[in-house]
């Protein structure tokens, strides 16, 4: 009787340990390279964010290894493409946590996909930076949830200052009727009292209108220092088109969601004296020497071109950053989910692509106002404007 | 009091546009009964035509007028011919549901090739507005309008005066009529679908300079254009213009004396009311229970 319990005994330790090999072989394996998920909308409708966020993420990774990993431990990206469709972002983000046993989540693209998987990453304490635009994401502030993409907020706010320091006090705003319109709206309608700025006339658009005359007429009527126009190609050109038709010479200020050359070129002449904020990625050559992102800029636009052979965009930034960030947080964590979390908030002053972040507990995105510059487009090109 | 007349002239821009999509769609369904949700694709593939003749292969606008009419024509037959004429049953509802696969099916492909973009095209003429009493109008609408006038002179001759065009309305009227008395009226429904997708086409050419082209531009100019023949009266070609010009000045007067943010619901409620009041249309002389 006894000795047939030792030798169960023996033999159910013997399972343990076999068990327990097992179990620890991935975790063995997870210790050697650190791996990181990547969800991006690189095909389907969002694809112009997705797709340079893919190719950027893989160029951080790369760089990463190269300089020796992150305390000697190799990094590598588990990718899959969330087609921008909360569904499939949900699914890829359970996989990635009880599959790949990723030690962070980089992404998604869009704020609607980013919102879905949002409550899974807080239930399970994945550290998670987003590279999507909404501000709900970080407002209010959730433990595992930071974003490196510019928030609306500051895109107003470089518009704002720039006009109160040129005297602007009355302006006409002109919003397109989708989510970015009606967050842009929000916004300029909240922040206008803060810079001593009226709106005296706030007037919509649909997507795919094509002639805004009737908008801005109204808006003319009420005498405003200026207009601003809040939208997406082709719409904004069209505005500029119209008010050009109907001789109005007050400035128009535009957002920077048609900060691409593609604006001046769909709004032709018209586009002359259009003033907008947008990401410094556009006008790095322009930037003063003592800009600090200017380096940063320079080397990731001549490393992206050179190794995707052009079409360098700021969207890229958002997921290269979230990796360099993220990269710095781990180390000295072996892998601690909790401490790369605790990390991520305590990183200051760090120079990226979006801007410089400085994260903090009530701050999960980290960027200041200097993250926009306002340009003016002048003989077809930009120009920096102080 | 300027405002009132920018109003009005805006309207007139908008309503032009609509007016020339609403043209297609009454020209097919005078034909065939059939109302082809394509429509506003032939528009789209006409803007982003005209756009590649121009710019890529840099012809002159008199030869790329006519070749992107004819390239639109003829894929207005090959629809008919690879879609709509296999069909074993064709009840108007099948049709119709064809008519939007196909629509989606034209979306992708443009956005293939043309990519998601929107291009500029420029305008005909002179680029100077023209201004009156304190309101100005781009000279590109006047060239709309003119079209506009044109292509319906030239329909109503086409429909009244020619064998072609009555035999084609004898068609619509009583197909198995007018087949016993020696219409092919299989011919006449592709010459109808060529012209249709022809006049879209022409559409698109004429506003790409006003609305630039995109492969998403289709949907709603076809929704409005197919909004303005209802409220015209589908069917009639001056009533496809007079609805057309009635929903641009409507919408534009919303914008301008109520409110911007609802601008296409005081479109749409007036379409309502009008389509309760008068089901055939403003200018519609035939029954409404053709449905």
């Amino acid at each position: 009787m006894k000795r047939r319990s030792m030798k169960s005994i023996c033999w159910m330790t013997a399972l343990v340990v076999a068990l327990g090999m097992l179990w620890c072989a991935p975790t063995v394996f997870a210790a050697e390279a650190y791996k990181i998920g990547g969800i991006f909308a690189v095909t389907g409708p969002a694809s112009f964010l997705g797709d340079p966020e893919k190719k950027s993420l893989e160029m951080a990774v790369d760089e990463i290894n190269a300089r020796g990993g992150i305390d000697g431990h190799p990094v590598e990206a588990v990718i899959y493409d969330t087609e921008g469709d909360p569904t499939k972002t949900v699914l890829a983000v359970n996989k990635l946590i009880s599959k790949d046993n990723v030690v962070a989540i980089i992404g998604p693209s869009r704020t609607p996909t980013t919102l879905a998987v949002v409550p899974i990453v807080e239930r399970l304490g994945v550290p998670f930076i987003s590279c999507a635009a909404g501000i709900q994401i970080v407002e209010p502030v959730k433990p595992w949830v930071f974003k490196t993409a510019q928030s609306d907020v500051l895109a107003v706010a470089a518009i704002y200052k720039h006009m109160q320091k040129h005297g602007i006090k009355k302006v006409g705003i002109l919003t397109v009727t989708n989510a970015f319109g009606v967050s842009g709206r929000d916004q300029l309608l909240q922040q206008a009292g803060n810079y001593g700025i009226q709106v005296v006339s706030e007037q919509a658009f649909g997507a795919g209108d094509t002639d805004m005359t009737a908008q801005l007429t109204k808006i003319r009527k009420e005498e405003p220092d200026a207009v601003i126009c809040w939208g997406t190609n082709p719409g904004p050109a069209v505005v500029a088109k119209n008010m050009r038709q109907l001789g109005m010479t007050i400035p128009l200020y535009q957002s920077h969601g048609v900060a691409s050359p593609k604006f001046i070129e769909l709004a032709g002449e018209a586009a002359e004296g259009v003033r907008l904020p947008t990401g410094k990625i556009l006008v790095a050559d322009l930037l003063p020497e003592s800009d600090p992102q200017k380096p940063v800029l320079l080397q990731y636009i001549a490393d992206y071109n050179k190794r995707y052979g052009g079409g360098v965009s700021g969207f890229g930034g958002y997921a290269y950053d979230a990796m360099h960030l993220l990269a710095k947080a781990m180390e000295g964590t072996g892998g601690d989910k909790a401490k790369i979390r605790d990390n991520l908030e305590k990183i200051s002053g760090h120079v990226g692509v979006s801007g410089t972040f400085n994260f903090s507990e009530k701050d999960h995105n980290g960027l200041g106002e200097d993250a926009f510059v306002m340009v003016e487009i002048r003989n077809g090109t930009w120009k920096l404007l102080q | 009091m300027s405002e009132i007349l920018q109003y009005l002239l805006s309207g007139i821009t908008a309503g032009a546009i609509y007016a020339v999509i609403a043209l297609g769609f009454t020209m097919l369904y005078n034909a065939t009964e059939l109302v082809n949700f394509a429509q506003g694709e032939f528009v789209m593939l006409g803007s982003l035509g005209l756009f590649s003749l121009l710019s890529a292969l840099g012809w002159p606008l008199w030869a790329a007028f006519p070749a992107v009419t004819l390239l639109v024509g003829l894929l207005g037959v090959v629809l008919e011919r690879l879609a709509i004429r296999p069909v074993k049953k064709p009840e108007p509802i099948a049709l119709i549901i064809i008519t939007v696969g196909a629509s989606i099916f034209l979306r992708g492909l443009a956005m293939l090739v043309w990519g998601k973009d929107p291009h500029s095209v420029p305008g005909f003429g002179a680029g100077a507005p023209i201004r009156i009493g304190g309101a100005a109008i781009m000279p590109q609408s006047l060239w709309i309008l003119a079209v506009v006038a044109l292509l319906m002179a030239g329909l109503h001759l086409f429909t009244k005066r020619t064998l072609t065009g009555k035999a084609m309305e004898a068609c619509a009227i009583n197909r198995n009529g007018a087949w016993i008395l020696g219409i092919p009226s299989d011919r006449m429904v592709l010459l109808a679908f060529a012209m249709s997708a022809a006049l879209g086409g022409i559409g698109g050419i004429i506003i790409s300079p006003i609305t630039m082209a995109a492969y998403d531009m289709g949907t709603m100019l076809g929704l409005k254009g197919f909004c303005a023949a209802m409220l015209g009266g589908l069917g009639s070609h001056w009533g496809a213009a007079v609805g057309g010009l009635l929903l641009g000045v409507l919408e534009s007067l919303g914008v301008g004396l109520v409110s911007s943010g609802i601008k296409d619901a005081i479109a749409f409620l007036i379409l309502l009311v009008i389509l309760m009041a008068r089901p055939s249309g403003i200018l519609g002389q035939k029954a409404a229970t053709r449905f």
